[in-house]
């Protein structure tokens, strides 16, 4: 009989081994509400905020980068394990997720007056389950650098750089002028992909049109951006920084680009990757006008073990008046359109960017935006497209030939 | 009766006993490791969603037949592969012989020498990729700094295969070199001095010695020491992934340049939820895998023992 210990003690091992792998639960009596970010949602004030309302909910967020989060919640969603009670979603991964809508606590459409018709519809499932709650809109305007443009003998003054460049093929002709006389390091743009995408949330069909057959390889808006953006990348106007990367944020903090396409999330990032050059920046209007990049949603997964709290605090944080807030404090851009007149929002200046009207320049910009359809796989395809780019930066291949494997590519995701 | 019941035990206890203290890691093994195997097999012969499991349907060996005759960007992940296999597991065996034969002469704070070469192995492999990936920068990694001081250009080390590669390869060689290397020197310690003594009455110089000694009798050290790194340098995923961070990790590089067979599995299983074929990838990697860990064996082998 001396035997059994040792094999109890081994299945307690592997069951206790087991066990540890599926925790959950606050100790203290509390429900713990957990949340997956990616990048700056401008939250933490707001669950503060929450928890003292609600003294018997602890709020734990974590949060990790753009594509990790969202392949880490699909591996979690098919694992049926592992994903937190509240899920954000971006805009590009939304179309996937919602075509397993039944992953998700299906939301109702109690309180769909609060947003956008667009942004509502962007979460709503084939069969007309809506699965997630909008947060932010992206928008578009240009960040630049007042130093830089000094620098380089251009005018600095916001409207008069607006004026620089009504069209896209204007800003690349302000490039060429910045690049004659740009201070040592400093290029016009931090990479070839982030410009294409601004060019391509301008057009009214993008990678997608509306019966999910992906039209990229003959839209004839977006082959004109890429060319555009090709030459502007011959003409040395580019950093080949992709963005979002770690050699973009440091391309931040050494100057190495004085525009930057801007939609009102990207502010946040300047802010968080360099708090040094609080003043230096500004902001100006978008070449083409309108147009959109970005933003995102709260989904609530079904595997979660507090769905109903869940989606409370879901509603509570996409809510216009958390909206409102988060504009204030982080600068996201609300997707409730009742927030866009109303002074707190419409009046906001940035003291970041020099006293930029943020709350003007982004509120017109959420009016005038047409909304773009976007299809199941718009994320892999805007992937596919900053690797073409990127191809052309590094001189790997011509602009044809990086265009053409992109539309290989992009074939591919349909099989 | 009594005794004849206790001896009885005790022969079942003598025949039996290590097959139950055996039967925890062969339990773990089939929990963890055969059930996740054989299920994998299942998933490859499906055309599967990766988040909706139900509607997959049964479409045979597919998925192996598009892998291996359509697919170019598979045989480019293979082909990337192999590459890394042979830059990492080659300079990591070499570069652990010649630390362990530094390691075996006396010198002083040899203790601390010799854990140090451990400790790269102890740190966590994001940690490890994060700081090379810096360390491999364009603008201002420490390597181009160091080129550009001796006149060579700048390179942009992800932008090429090559050069992506051999950045790759470095991080693994570091991390793993000082692990093989302990190994090692343990086998040499246990080799007896008078082997030595009487190769130096003979006039045998110690290049001599290192190759025609010291190397034969780590034969049974360097072949195990080949097939666990081929066995984990043949599925390397977290440094290509981080080695390129941002949406296009996945792909690994703007044209798949450091795209690994591991890299390629994780692009079809979790960024475009293609799992079937996520799954059939996964044991092609597998049969790939085993047939060059048998290759590998047979290479190390040939160290002539006479």
């Amino acid at each position: 009989m001396r035997r059994t210990p040792t094999l109890v003690g081994a299945t307690l091992l592997a069951a206790a081994l087991v066990a540890a792998g599926c925790g959950g639960g606050a100790s203290d009596g509390k429900t713990r509400i957990t949340i997956g970010l990616f990048g700056n949602f401008g939250y933490q004030q707001l669950f503060e905020e929450y928890e003292k309302a609600h003294p018997d909910i602890d709020i734990t967020d974590r949060t990790a980068s753009y594509s990790d989060h969202h392949k880490n919640l699909a591996a979690h969603l098919a694992t049926n394990n592992g994903a937190a009670d509240i899920e954000a979603v971006d805009v590009g991964y939304i179309n996937q997720f919602k075509a397993n809508p039944g992953q998700f606590v299906e939301l109702g459409s109690e309180v769909k007056d609060r947003w956008l018709d667009w942004k509502w519809e962007g979460s709503l499932s084939k069969d007309g389950k809506q699965i997630g709650y909008g947060t932010d809109i992206g928008g578009l305007a240009i960040c630049y650098r007042r130093d830089l443009f000094e620098a380089a003998g251009l005018p600095s003054d916001r409207d008069q750089v607006s004026a620089l460049w009504p069209t896209w093929e204007q800003f690349m002709a302000t490039g060429k002028q910045f690049a004659a006389k740009a201070p040592a390091g400093a290029k016009f743009f931090d990479g070839g992909p982030t410009v294409l995408n601004a060019i391509v949330g301008q057009a009214p069909t993008g990678y997608y049109d509306k019966n999910d057959k992906i039209v990229v390889g003959d839209n004839a808006d977006i082959r004109k951006g890429w060319n555009l953006v090709a030459q502007g990348v011959a003409d040395g106007l580019s950093a080949g920084l992709l963005h979002s990367t770690p050699q973009w944020n440091t391309g931040f903090k050494q100057g190495q680009f004085a525009t930057l396409a801007c939609p009102a999330w990207m502010m946040a990032k300047i802010k968080d990757q360099a708090p040094d050059t609080a003043g230096k920046w500004d902001l100006a209007a978008v070449p083409g006008g309108g147009g959109n990049w970005g933003g995102s949603y709260l989904t609530v997964p079904k595997q979660g073990k507090n769905t109903d709290k869940a989606v409370a605090l879901a509603a509570w944080l996409t809510a216009p008046e958390q909206q409102a807030k988060v504009f204030a404090t982080a600068g996201l851009l609300p997707s409730t359109p009742k927030l866009y007149s109303e002074e707190s929002v419409a009046k906001k200046q940035d003291p970041f960017f020099n006293n930029a009207p943020v709350g003007k320049v982004f509120t017109d910009a959420a009016r005038a935006l047409k909304p773009q359809y976007q299809g199941p796989k718009a994320g892999d395809v805007q992937t596919e497209l900053g690797n073409a780019m990127q191809r052309v930066e590094q001189g790997k291949q011509s602009p044809d030939e990086s265009w053409n494997q992109f539309v290989g590519d992009v074939k591919r995701l349909e099989d | 009766m009594k005794t004849d019941w206790r001896e009885r035990r005790h022969r079942w206890d003598t025949r039996y006993a290590p097959y139950a203290y055996i039967a925890p890691y062969f339990l773990l093994f089939a929990v963890f490791g055969l059930f996740p195997l054989l299920y994998t097999a299942w998933v490859s012969l499906q055309d599967r969603n990766l988040l909706d499991g139900d509607a997959a349907t049964f479409i045979g060996v597919d998925n192996y037949v598009q892998l291996l005759t359509a697919d170019p960007y598979f045989w480019n992940a293979m082909g990337n592969t192999l590459s890394l296999w042979l830059l990492t597991t080659v300079p990591q065996i070499l570069f652990a012989l010649g630390i362990a034969q530094l390691l075996n002469r006396r010198l002083r704070g040899r203790t601390f020498f010799r854990m140090g070469v451990l400790l790269p192995n102890i740190t966590s492999v994001a940690a490890v990729t994060i700081i090379f990936a810096q360390l491999f920068g364009r603008d201002f990694g420490l390597i181009n700094w160091v080129l550009e001081l001796f006149g060579a250009g700048r390179i942009d080390w992800q932008a090429g295969t090559g050069s992506s590669h051999t950045a790759i390869a470095a991080m693994v060689v570091w991390r793993w070199t000082g692990y093989h290397a302990l190994i090692f020197l343990a086998s040499m310690q246990a080799i007896p001095t008078s082997v030595y003594e009487a190769a130096r009455l003979d006039g045998a110089t110690s290049w001599q010695q290192f190759w025609r000694i010291t190397v034969p009798m780590l034969r049974p050290q360097i072949i195990f020491s080949t097939v666990i790194a081929t066995a984990g340098n043949m599925r390397l995923l977290a440094e290509p992934l981080l080695f390129n961070p941002g949406a296009g990790a996945a792909t690994g590089g703007s044209d798949r340049q450091f795209q690994t067979a591991a890299l390629y599995l994780y692009e079809q299983g979790f960024a475009k939820f293609d799992f079937g074929y996520a799954s059939a990838i996964a044991w092609l990697l597998l049969i790939a895998t085993v047939a060059i860990t048998g290759l590998s064996y047979l290479a190390a082998r040939r160290i002539r023992t006479d």
